[in-house]
């Protein structure tokens, strides 16, 4: 088994404009998310959503400023860290994220354990 | 060139996948797998001169090559402690099976499936196809697609890091996902083929080499996949096309229109098997999109004459073809149909039509068709202005040659 994150990019404007009703079907989405992982014989190991990039800070060197690091027009919105047999099966268990308002990107994670 | 030398040659045009495909198993990486194939054929020229050439070169190389493999791994093994894990074990392998015995497993269309994955770009697949299947080296893929060595370089070194790095299986795709999984495999193929049909920007019209890779491919797929009728069509596509290419310039180098190919010059053979593939391959419900093509090939290779083309049953195909591939190109060719069975007012305005289309916007063909069309309709002022469009998108020299004749011929009529 290897590791992949999930990052979910999205349009925030449609998202900062859901309804509490839109909220609930993207919670339950995610949910279901979870569950269909498991049956398709996939771990999620961490997954979380985040707030809005205008509640970001970013930081080089010395240097704050207001914003996420990278502005795009869909932003990281959250991530899942997964555990897939290979790229296939995880790009398999990408396809049932739930990601309305833009897409997901799959990465492997490096591992260090060796070195 | 020796006996030896000239088995070897023999062997890498024919058993490179193979022989590649077999350390792949035992390597467990690609790009370890090829270093292995490339020491197997050092070793098979000392070895082979010493001992005489095999009855069965491509076992040997194949052995040769794993044997490295499985030294390298324990090499690395005893270095790292980790095991690069690449492939899993298939339902149907014996268990324990393949390292010590001599049974290769046949892994070309694994090799061909992992080159042609979607999660790489179709440069990196193209590249990676004609490194690991065709055993091209990197100045020779460089050469062939007009890009300098270093970049070329890069890109299969980023393609092979990120088969090891994201785990891009080594397998042949499960049944539900093979029509998607195939079809990027048949676009690479007939972009090679396309890629040495038609030179984009060299100054000759045919690559021969690329043209001989991309049809030696579409057998071995059209061999190890003998019920895909897509490999089958695809096959008999190029089958068809290659067999026109000694009729496709002139004695200088200069493109020569299908209407006015020498036909007697045509490759029979070659077309009497391209059409044998094309019935295979047009049997049963729904044919694809290179069995379609290869159809209409076939019409065009059985015809006496241009003119006597069976031109209604061209546009036929045309539009099954638009209906399972809506490709703009497409159209084109359609509207090209539409004037022979219609006349050129009715094609000249089945290609405005496509005018529009932003994905013909920088397509020399379109111009130069509307060009063509107008000529033949005595619109001469019109096809002027159209040639010197089509001159301006058009890169390959030949092509270039042939429309700037076509518009001094029109400008003498105004």
């Amino acid at each position: 088994m290897a590791q992949y994150i999930i990052l979910i990019y999205g349009d925030e404007s449609a998202y900062a404009s859901y309804t509490p009703e839109q909220f609930g079907a993207s919670m339950q989405a995610h949910h279901a998310f979870t569950e269909n992982v498991v049956q398709q014989g996939g771990k999620i190991l961490s997954g979380e959503a985040l707030e809005l990039t205008h509640s970001a800070t970013s930081v080089r060197g010395d240097v704050v400023t207001d914003g996420p690091f990278v502005e795009t027009k869909e932003a990281l919105g959250g991530y899942y860290v997964v555990e897939a047999t290979d790229l296939d099966h995880a790009l398999a268990l990408a396809k049932l994220c739930p990601a309305p308002d833009g897409g997901v990107e799959v990465r492997p994670i490096m591992d260090t354990s060796g070195g | 060139m020796s006996e030896v030398g000239q088995a070897l040659a023999e062997a890498h045009r024919r058993e490179w996948a193979f022989v590649v495909a077999a350390a792949v198993r035992a390597a467990g990486d690609v790009g370890i797998a090829e270093e292995c194939a490339q020491e197997a054929f050092v070793a098979a020229l000392q070895g082979w001169e010493r001992d005489g050439v095999p009855r069965n070169p491509g076992g040997w190389l194949a052995t040769a090559a794993r044997r490295r493999a499985i030294d390298q791994v324990r090499r690395s093994v005893s270095l790292r402690g980790k095991l690069p894990l690449l492939i899993e074990p298939e339902a149907d392998e014996e268990p324990g099976g393949s390292e010590e015995d001599d049974v290769i497993p046949d892994d070309r269309l694994r090799l061909v499936f992992t080159c042609c994955h979607p999660a790489l770009a179709r440069e990196a697949q193209v590249a990676l196809t004609l490194r690991l299947v065709c055993g091209l080296t990197t100045p020779q893929i460089a050469r062939l697609f007009l890009t300098s060595e270093p970049t070329m370089a890069a890109r299969v070194t980023r393609a092979k890091k990120k088969i090891a790095a994201a785990r891009i299986p080594y397998r042949t795709p499960p049944q539900h996902e093979l029509p998607d999984r195939l079809a990027a495999v048949l676009t690479v193929v007939h972009l090679l083929y396309t890629t040495g049909h038609t030179a984009a920007d060299g100054d000759t019209l045919v690559r021969a080499d690329l043209v001989e890779r991309a049809v030696d491919l579409a057998r071995l797929l059209n061999a190890l996949m003998p019920d895909e009728r897509e490999v089958r069509g695809l096959l008999a596509l190029l089958l068809l096309g290659d067999a026109r290419r000694a009729t496709r310039t002139d004695a200088d180098g200069s493109l020569v229109l299908l209407e006015h190919q020498d036909r007697s010059r045509w490759d029979r053979p070659m077309i009497d098997e391209g059409r044998r593939l094309v019935v295979e391959a047009l049997r049963g419900p729904r044919p694809g999109r290179f069995a379609l093509q290869a159809a209409i090939a076939a019409v065009h290779a059985e015809a006496p004459t241009y003119a006597a083309t069976d031109w209604p049953e061209i546009l036929g195909l045309y539009d099954e073809l638009l209906r399972v591939w809506p490709s703009p190109v497409v159209g084109l060719n359609r509207a090209v149909s539409v004037a022979m069975v219609d006349g050129p007012d009715a094609g000249l305005a089945a290609v405005d039509a496509l005018a529009e289309d932003p994905r013909l916007a920088s397509y020399p063909y379109l111009a130069a068709t509307r060009a063509d069309l107008l000529r033949r309709l005595g619109r001469v002022k019109e096809a002027a202005g159209a040639y010197q469009e089509a001159l301006l998108l058009a890169g390959n020299a030949a092509e270039r040659q042939f429309l700037v004749g076509r518009l001094q011929e029109v400008k003498r009529c105004t």
